[in-house]
């Protein structure tokens, strides 16, 4: 990988800082989040740099890292930081980007069978367009 | 009709950036009184200075309005210049456009408009400035030095040194504080003991420093020159002059507790002296834990000592003495770590801070000076030094950096190569910060030429593993989760001003800052005053240092103390408030809010009709009052006011500002 002015998205940070409303910016790249993650195995991307290429603008690392679908929201992170960023939030936040960005979603309630249209929770249903949409 | 001279100054590009200079200059020559306006790249400099002398000289002017930096900054520069050219000083009013104007505003039309405004209203008070004189007022030539550390040792011997008299007073039973409990120093690696040791004998000996231990501040009245200070002598249940300092009665005390000065690693007895070289080498007891005190029964220390000196009838004592400055060197708690579970501190006996580790290293430590696990008592072979535990940490810690942990780990590192062959010592940083003299060739050396690893990663968590502890982080350099299996950890603690700062604070009546720490009264410039005149600061009670920085800040500290000691009589705050008698309603609302104990209550003769009759009104002490202005508010008749601030200059500012 390679950091090139071209490549470098300047409204990212921003971005990600607003829909998530966590201060990315103050991450100062201590590791503490990475060194305690339960599911880090699974990254591809390890939660530090995941803040380190929003800092830097890097879009294309990050949203194309399986990372952001790995993140459990545990918390763990989070309790831990001593930055006061709240990471899930910050996942969440490039998920929802993700998804803003490809609009539409793979499922819709329709194509459900009317069986589990009618019993699925709700939360269970959106959850599920989102991860079909990625 | 007052003849007032407007001068502007630019400040570089502070100020003319942001405030059109010439409208400025044009809306003030319209302005009422104002006879002569000049504007200045830098009215402070030598020239800008000049410019106002000549002007006040060849145009008669008897008002000077300058619109510049805060009156913080310049007011005293510019009143030598007014009063050089033979004004009184306080016919100079400051208007300040630059703090409270063009550093605060982008848009240059706003500004401009909000610096006319702020001219307008120093003109307004300016026209209204009277002569004011400062009371000479006499010192005590004896100074007051609060804590016995390396910060307060220095002052100490400094002031003593140039002739005056020193009180050093300490709360603990010895002088020595931290400095007293490290092992090595860096960057030189000089043993700590070696070098602090003479200079507590030094304080004892001085014929000029008398120390005043286990003894605390109770209570802090008076000003610069004259301070009255009660200070309570705890009672140490040990006569000082009949003690031989022999040892006898603490080799017998039969109450054990844990020894403070060996960070709890072990247990000291219930009469104490907290270390060997302990200035002066007397032992206190420790009511709280002494079996006599708590149970009744005991005296066991009385029957062993030899010089009668056990006077188990001794109360507190409370001295009270005339002090001319006072020098406040209190020192530092060390984090208390109850917000860091992921650590294991507390619950795994081979997980120390950084201070229980020096006490390993220490010579006359639990351990003689050998590093082993408090655990099992074997020797570490692998060591995890985790940084700044509680430091940059503003979600659960301290926001500000300890500024002595990346250093003393170093040294650490170093020493654990040395003590223990063989072993190996990695350290866990977030960022390593060695600014300082010899400071990074040390840090250098510590992975150059003793093998230490340096990780960039926080530890996210420990583990007991079996009789290792397992360290869980990842490196950010290289992206690599990091497991390892240690001996020991070791956490740097941040450090945290003391508890009890604040009350401190409040009893000299100077300020602290978020975070308890004392402020100073100017970040650069002032770092080592107070805002309150003769008072000052000296090592980590002010902000987190190392000890040559503290060092140098307590001879820093000393040379004040000294200047205001030099002089025959001190020139006294002339803008303090004044009582019109034939206003005073008498009811005192006053005295009641003010915070310095200035208004007392006076009873005057008045003639009503043929009978003279007593009436009590306020009365105010020039020399007590701070100038700040509390009475003003709280007298209704109005009766009170402040020289220099007083209720109509307020109020044509008011006007002037709304016109």
């Amino acid at each position: 990988m390679k950091v090139i002015t071209e490549k470098i998205n300047y409204n990212l940070l921003r971005e990600v800082e607003e829909v998530s409303g966590q201060k990315v910016s103050a991450c100062f790249q201590c590791g503490k989040c990475s060194g305690g993650c339960p599911v880090v195995w699974g990254m591809d991307v390890l939660p530090h740099q995941v803040l380190r290429y929003a800092q830097l603008g890097l879009v294309d690392e990050l949203l194309h890292s399986k990372t952001l679908w790995i993140c459990a929201s545990c918390q763990t992170c989070d309790s831990r930081c001593p930055r006061n960023v709240d990471i899930p939030k910050v996942i969440e936040a490039l998920r929802l980007i993700i998804l803003r960005n490809k609009g539409g979603n793979y499922l819709h309630p329709n194509d459900l069978p009317a069986r589990v249209r009618e019993n699925a929770p709700q939360q269970g249903l959106v959850s599920a367009f989102r991860k079909y949409a990625k | 009709m007052k003849r007032i001279g407007v001068f502007i100054c630019w400040c570089g590009s502070n100020i003319a950036a942001t405030v059109d200079i010439d409208r400025v200059i044009a809306a003030a020559q319209k302005m009422s009184g104002v006879v002569y306006t000049d504007q200045n790249k830098y009215t402070c400099s030598e020239i800008g200075q000049a410019m106002i002398k000549d002007a006040i000289k060849e145009y008669r002017l008897d008002r000077v309005v300058i619109g510049s930096c805060s009156p913080r900054m310049h007011e005293n520069t510019f009143r030598k210049t007014v009063e050089s050219a033979g004004l009184n000083p306080y016919y100079l009013e400051i208007a300040n456009i630059r703090e409270q104007c063009s550093w605060v505003h982008k848009d240059k039309e706003a500004g401009t408009a909000k610096a006319i405004s702020l001219i307008r209203t120093a003109v307004a008070k300016a026209a209204m400035n009277e002569a004011l004189f400062a009371a000479e007022m006499p010192v005590t030539r004896r100074a007051l030095v609060i804590g016995g550390g390396i910060a307060g040792i220095q002052a100490a011997l400094d002031i003593a040194d140039t002739g005056f008299e020193v009180d050093l007073v300490e709360r603990e039973p010895s002088i020595g504080g931290r400095m007293a409990q490290l092992d090595k120093t860096f960057p030189t690696l000089d043993c700590s003991a070696c070098i602090l040791t003479p200079k507590m004998v030094d304080v004892a000996q001085h014929e000029k420093i008398k120390l005043i231990t286990y003894a605390e501040v109770d209570k802090v009245e008076g000003y610069l020159g004259n301070f009255t200070v009660t200070i309570r002598s705890k009672a140490r249940s040990v006569d000082l002059q009949k003690c031989i300092g022999c040892g006898e009665c603490i080799a017998k005390c039969p109450s054990k507790v844990a020894s403070e000065f060996e960070e709890g690693l072990v247990s000291r007895r219930a009469i104490y002296t907290p270390f060997p070289q302990a200035v002066p080498n007397k032992p206190a007891i420790d009511r709280a834990h002494c079996r006599f005190f708590t149970a009744g029964k005991c005296k066991v220390c009385q029957k062993v000592c030899p010089a009668d000196a056990i006077d188990y009838e001794m109360a507190d004592r409370l001295l009270t003495n005339q002090y001319g400055a006072i020098v406040v060197a209190t020192g530092f708690d060390t984090h208390k770590l109850n917000n860091y579970g992921e650590y294991a501190y507390g619950k795994h006996p081979d997980v120390l801070t950084s201070l229980e580790f020096e006490r390993l290293l220490n010579a006359s430590g639990p351990t003689g000076g050998k590093i082993l696990r408090p655990s099992d008592g074997k020797e570490p072979k692998t060591v995890a030094f985790i940084q700044c535990v509680g430091s940059r940490d503003k979600a659960k810690g301290n926001p500000y950096c300890a500024k002595i942990c990346c250093m003393y780990t170093a040294k650490h590192a170093i020493l654990l190569s040395e003590k223990v062959p063989g072993s190996k010592a990695f350290v866990f940083y977030i960022d390593v910060r060695t600014a300082g003299k010899d400071y990074e060739e040390f840090y250098t050396r510590a992975y150059e030429e003793c093998g230490a690893s340096y990780i960039k990663g926080n530890v996210s968590k420990v583990f007991p593993d079996g009789d290792k502890l397992l360290v869980r982080s990842v490196d950010v350099l290289s992206g690599a989760l990091v497991e390892l299996s240690v001996d020991m950890v070791v956490l740097a603690a941040s450090v945290d001003a003391r508890a009890d700062a604040k009350e401190l604070a409040q009893k000299l009546a100077v300020t602290v800052n978020a975070h308890k720490f004392f402020t100073e009264a100017h970040p650069k410039l002032r770092p080592v005053d107070t805002q309150t005149a003769g008072i000052f600061l000296a090592g980590m009670c002010q902000g987190p240092k190392d000890i040559p920085e503290t060092v140098a800040q307590a001879s820093a500290a000393a040379v004040k103390v000294a200047a205001i000691f030099s002089k025959q009589s001190l020139l006294g705050n002339p803008t303090v408030a004044e009582v019109e008698p034939k206003l005073c309603s008498g009811d005192l609302s006053c005295m009641a809010v003010c915070p310095y104990g200035a208004i007392s209550e006076q009873v005057v003769e008045e003639r009503r009709g043929r009978e003279m009759v007593p009436r009590k009104i306020a009365q105010v002490n020039a020399a007590l009052c701070q100038g700040c202005g509390a009475c003003t508010v709280a007298c209704r008749p109005g009766a009170i006011n402040l020289k220099g601030f007083t209720n109509q200059q307020i109020l044509a500012e008011v006007d002037a500002i709304c016109l």
